[in-house]
């Protein structure tokens, strides 16, 4: 099972207990237990970890409350939304809760005995074990309450911190009560709020740490300091692949000002230095022969992206079924009109703006502690562990706030840094802190996939009745956790798992291996495939006769969920209205409507679209999401603004190109990126239709790209097929 | 050499062409100044010399000698900068926060010089990247700010 299939498992049973080492503590403190299915990097990190912090939540004798995500806050508002739900079952003001990320291992482990921050999947997979741990808690301190005041503990209600006795008026604050409800039971059952008497969830509270983003005092991977530590800084090998076999000027770079050492690292030079500033200095002035080495993905000396495109074009392998309805290839044959197409997405980086890095330092102990940016942590102990040739239970893992992700941060072998910053820590015998500049952050990422699908449709009169679509390469999931191609989501979703209700279809995948290291992106497979399908959709209603906007109504009929959505988004747009029409400002535009079914939530999107001087802008999107129940609209909102700029981002310039093996850009400058100048108006509307929760983090950038494409084919007769947009001349 | 960082002069012993992001964070122990790119293209490293935004990552450090350096720590010291960091919390702007101490020095200048901004103005002004995607709620807070 892939890893996207695990995450969307539902959470398995709960229990919550009182952590019982921490009595005396005058805290009532609390976990969750739950039935583990362990991972070898979970017994690790299980071991691992301190007891001393194995609890979800500290109500503390002061009032104040910690909590501790077992998700890691970057930018999402995942450390908000936890407190926003333990607070609402408690009771307790959402904004008095500190958060901070868990530990590894221990009771963290949520998704079912394990947990990773990605797959949109932290809040709908922690919600109701988060509402149990606040509900918990509160009957606890209802029922210390009541034995203090010698009454039945259901006359008593509470008020946000503090339990309240309507008939005398006593009222005592949690704080005060933590310590004697430490010692009572956790109750076996609780009762959890009805909707009615929420106070917080699903209000648009705001968040925990935005006048800490805004003041510059928020704290990165990259502003971490330990005592004593040196700065490192790397030059990778141009190619993957390669490896160091001389420094033909190491005494000259040795005899730089504040230089420490010069290493030699498994397909890398590193310099080590007093400052980050004098390392990279000296390591760029690195003269180095590179020679083959041993890595398990080498790059082949002649690949290239556009060389790799044409490899996935030609393939025609065995098809490995994955969806399959009525018979579509005789309905293809036994069709008049039958149109067929490929199309491609490029590579493309994570481009999280926080370079990576990693500090590592071995204690006198021989245990070693490790502060770096993850979306995995135990999966990072196990690593780390096997990297400094120690037992996971001595290796102390710090997860830092992220500055960006984006899927950047799971585990990619020679995509992260900190077996270098271990290497070098043992080397020198001093803390290391290592820093990849954005040059070796372009060079080592491990990029989306570059995809490619074959279409072949036929319509008939007034509607499609018959698809055939063949993904073509590989998936994160099947290169990371051995997903079977067929099998492996992250391969074809955005092809496969749509919702429209086609008589015949063949769904497939001819699995071909990318030489590339390749990782997730935001959305993952739907990045891509969602603007593939739609856009084979819109050739398909072009061929038919139809509006595009009225084929996938038809499509839908008697899905409910689906046609509301849709039609709701054509309203927040002023009505479907697909142009070419004059705007008031004089641009000629048109639109483009695209829908995606994304990490268990829905959503829809119109944009707008002109030309200025050949290359296309954006005006407006209009987008509706439907995540089921929602916790926060505003966060919601946020995350759908920020999805949406990353799919306009991908849709209009991005694009890594390799030549040779290598990629041919290293920085934002030769890579472009969504600037501010691109962005255009962005209406977001939430529908809660109350089916069971979905993501938010992705689920809003999917639909974009095609609603973009589709827009400029109505506006140019233009049908682009291979994003992005600018390598495209619309004269 | 000598720098004015936040007001107080600060001798530092570094090679004259240190870029100023590193002075600021490996020297000064300021780490609210990010680095990003260190090669001006997004404006993580943004801090005020003379009041100008000025990207920092490419800025050696000899040539900023005699001049007033402001960073996102003291930000707030200045009315127009305190209006910007509560636009900024009030329209809920960051997401990753990484981009931000940048963009709110960005802002400052930018009202600093231009009280009442036209969204043109912003556009000119505001060129710092954020992968975020936080452009809207930026604009938005900026004309949020210019009102107070
Ligand atoms: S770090 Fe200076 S502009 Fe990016
Ligand atoms: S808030 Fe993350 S880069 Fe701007």
């Amino acid at each position: 099972m892939g890893i996207l299939d695990k995450i969307t498992a539902r959470a398995a049973p709960l229990n919550v207990s009182r952590r019982g080492f921490l009595a005396g503590s005058g805290a009532l403190v609390l976990a969750t237990t739950l039935p583990v299915r362990p991972t070898k990097a979970q017994e690790a990190g299980a071991a691992a970890e301190p007891a001393a912090v194995q609890a979800f939540l500290e109500l503390r004798a002061d009032g104040t409350a910690v909590l501790r995500s077992p998700f890691i806050e970057g930018g999402q508002g995942i450390y908000s939304a936890m407190a926003q739900i333990v607070g609402e079952e408690l009771d307790l003001d959402p904004m008095a809760f500190t958060v901070e990320s868990a530990p590894p291992g221990g009771p963290f482990g949520v998704m079912g005995g394990y947990r990773i921050t990605g797959g949109s999947a932290s809040t709908r997979t922690a919600y109701p074990i988060m509402r149990q741990l606040g509900a918990s808690a509160r009957a606890m301190l209802i029922e210390a309450a009541a034995t203090r005041w010698d009454v039945e503990a259901a006359t008593l209600i509470t008020e946000p911190g503090a339990v309240v006795d309507p008939d005398s008026g006593n009222r005592l604050g949690y704080g005060e009560l933590a310590e004697a409800a430490m010692d009572l039971p956790v109750p076996t059952e609780v009762t959890l709020k009805e909707e009615a008497d929420f106070r917080w969830l699903k209000t648009g509270m705001p968040r925990l740490d935005v006048r800490d983003k805004s003041t510059g005092r928020a704290r990165y991977a990259l502003d971490v300091e330990v005592d004593g530590m040196l700065l490192a800084a790397v030059q990778h090998a141009p190619r993957l692949g390669m490896t160091p076999s001389a420094v033909t000027n190491q005494a000259e770079i040795e005899g730089m000002r504040g230089v420490h050492s010069v290493h030699m690292l498994d397909g890398a030079v590193a310099v080590v230095a007093e400052k980050f500033w004098q390392a990279r200095r000296a390591v760029e002035a690195a003269e180095v022969e590179w020679t083959e080495g041993e890595a398990e993905w080498p790059m082949p000396a002649d690949f290239s992206s556009t060389g790799f495109r044409d490899t996935l074009a030609g393939s025609s392998g065995e098809v490995v079924e994955i969806e399959a309805e009525g018979d579509a290839a005789a309905a293809l044959d036994a069709a008049d009109t039958v149109i067929e197409a490929v199309y491609d997405a490029p590579f493309v980086v994570h481009g999280q703006l926080e370079p990576p890095s990693a500090t590592a330092r071995f204690n006198d102990d021989g245990t070693l502690e490790l502060w770096l940016p993850n979306q995995a942590p135990e999966q990072f102990v196990g690593a780390a562990a096997e990297a400094a040739g120690i037992d996971p239970a001595q290796v102390t893992l710090h997860s830092q706030m992220l500055g960006g992700f984006f899927g950047r941060h799971f585990l990619y072998r020679t995509a992260n840094p900190f077996p270098q910053a271990i290497a070098l820590a043992q080397a020198t015998g001093r803390p290391v802190k290592l820093i990849w500049t954005r040059e070796e952050d372009f060079l080592r990422d491990a990029p989306r996939p570059l995809g490619l699908a074959k279409f072949r449709g036929a319509v008939g009169e007034d509607r499609a009745v018959s698809l055939e679509a063949t993904v073509v390469g590989e998936g994160p999931t099947q290169r990371w956790y051995n997903a079977p191609p067929g099998s492996d989501p992250s391969a074809s979703e955005g092809i496969s798992g749509k919702s429209y209700a086609l008589a015949n279809k063949a769904i497939g995948q001819i699995p071909v291996a990318n030489p590339a290291v390749i990782g997730y992106w935001r959305s993952v497979g739907h990045s891509m495939h969602d603007f593939m399908y739609e856009g084979f959709l819109d050739e398909l209603a072009e061929a038919s006769g139809q509006d595009p906007y009225e084929m996938r109504l038809q499509l839908l009929s008697g899905n409910d969920r689906l046609t509301t959505l849709l039609t709701r988004t054509a309203e927040l747009s002023g009505g479907w209205k697909p142009g070419p029409y004059e705007a008031e400002d004089g641009t000629t535009r048109a639109r483009g409507v695209a829908m995606a079914s994304p990490f268990g939530s829905e959503a829809a999107a119109i944009a707008e679209v002109s030309l200025d001087r050949g290359a296309v802008r954006v005006h407006n999107i209009w987008t509706a999401i439907d995540p089921g129940t929602i916790v926060n609209p505003a966060v919601i909102e946020a995350q759908v603004q920020s999805a949406v700029a990353l799919g306009l981002s991908e849709t209009l310039v991005e694009e890594l190109v390799y030549e040779n093996g290598e990629p041919t850009a290293r920085n934002f400058d030769m890579y472009e990126i969504l600037r501010p100048y691109m962005m255009p108006e962005v209406h977001v509307e939430v529908i809660e239709s109350g089916a069971q929760m979905g993501g938010v983090g992705e689920p809003g950038l999917p639909a974009v790209p095609p609603a973009v494409v589709n827009a400029v084919a109505q506006l140019t007769g233009q049908r682009v097929r291979s994003l992005p947009l600018s390598k495209h001349d619309f004269g | 050499m000598k720098l004015t960082v936040n007001g107080t002069e600060h001798e530092v012993d570094v090679e004259p062409d240190t870029p100023l992001l590193w002075v600021i964070r490996e020297e000064l122990g300021l780490l609210g100044t990010k680095y990003g790119c260190g090669v001006a293209q997004c404006g993580a490293c943004t801090v005020l010399v003379d009041g100008y935004a000025t990207r920092s990552c490419v800025t050696p450090a000899d040539s900023v000698e005699g001049t007033q350096i402001r960073t996102i720590e003291t930000v707030e010291e200045t009315e127009t900068g305190r209006r910007v960091v509560e636009a900024w919390v009030e329209n809920q702007v960051p997401q990753c926060g990484y981009c931000q101490s940048g963009q709110v020095l960005a802002a400052t200048a930018l009202l600093t010089e231009t009280p009442q901004p036209t969204d043109g103005d912003i556009e000119a002004a505001m060129t710092n990247l954020c992968r975020c995607g936080t452009y809207n709620k930026i604009r938005a807070a900026v004309h949020k700010a210019s009102e107070a």
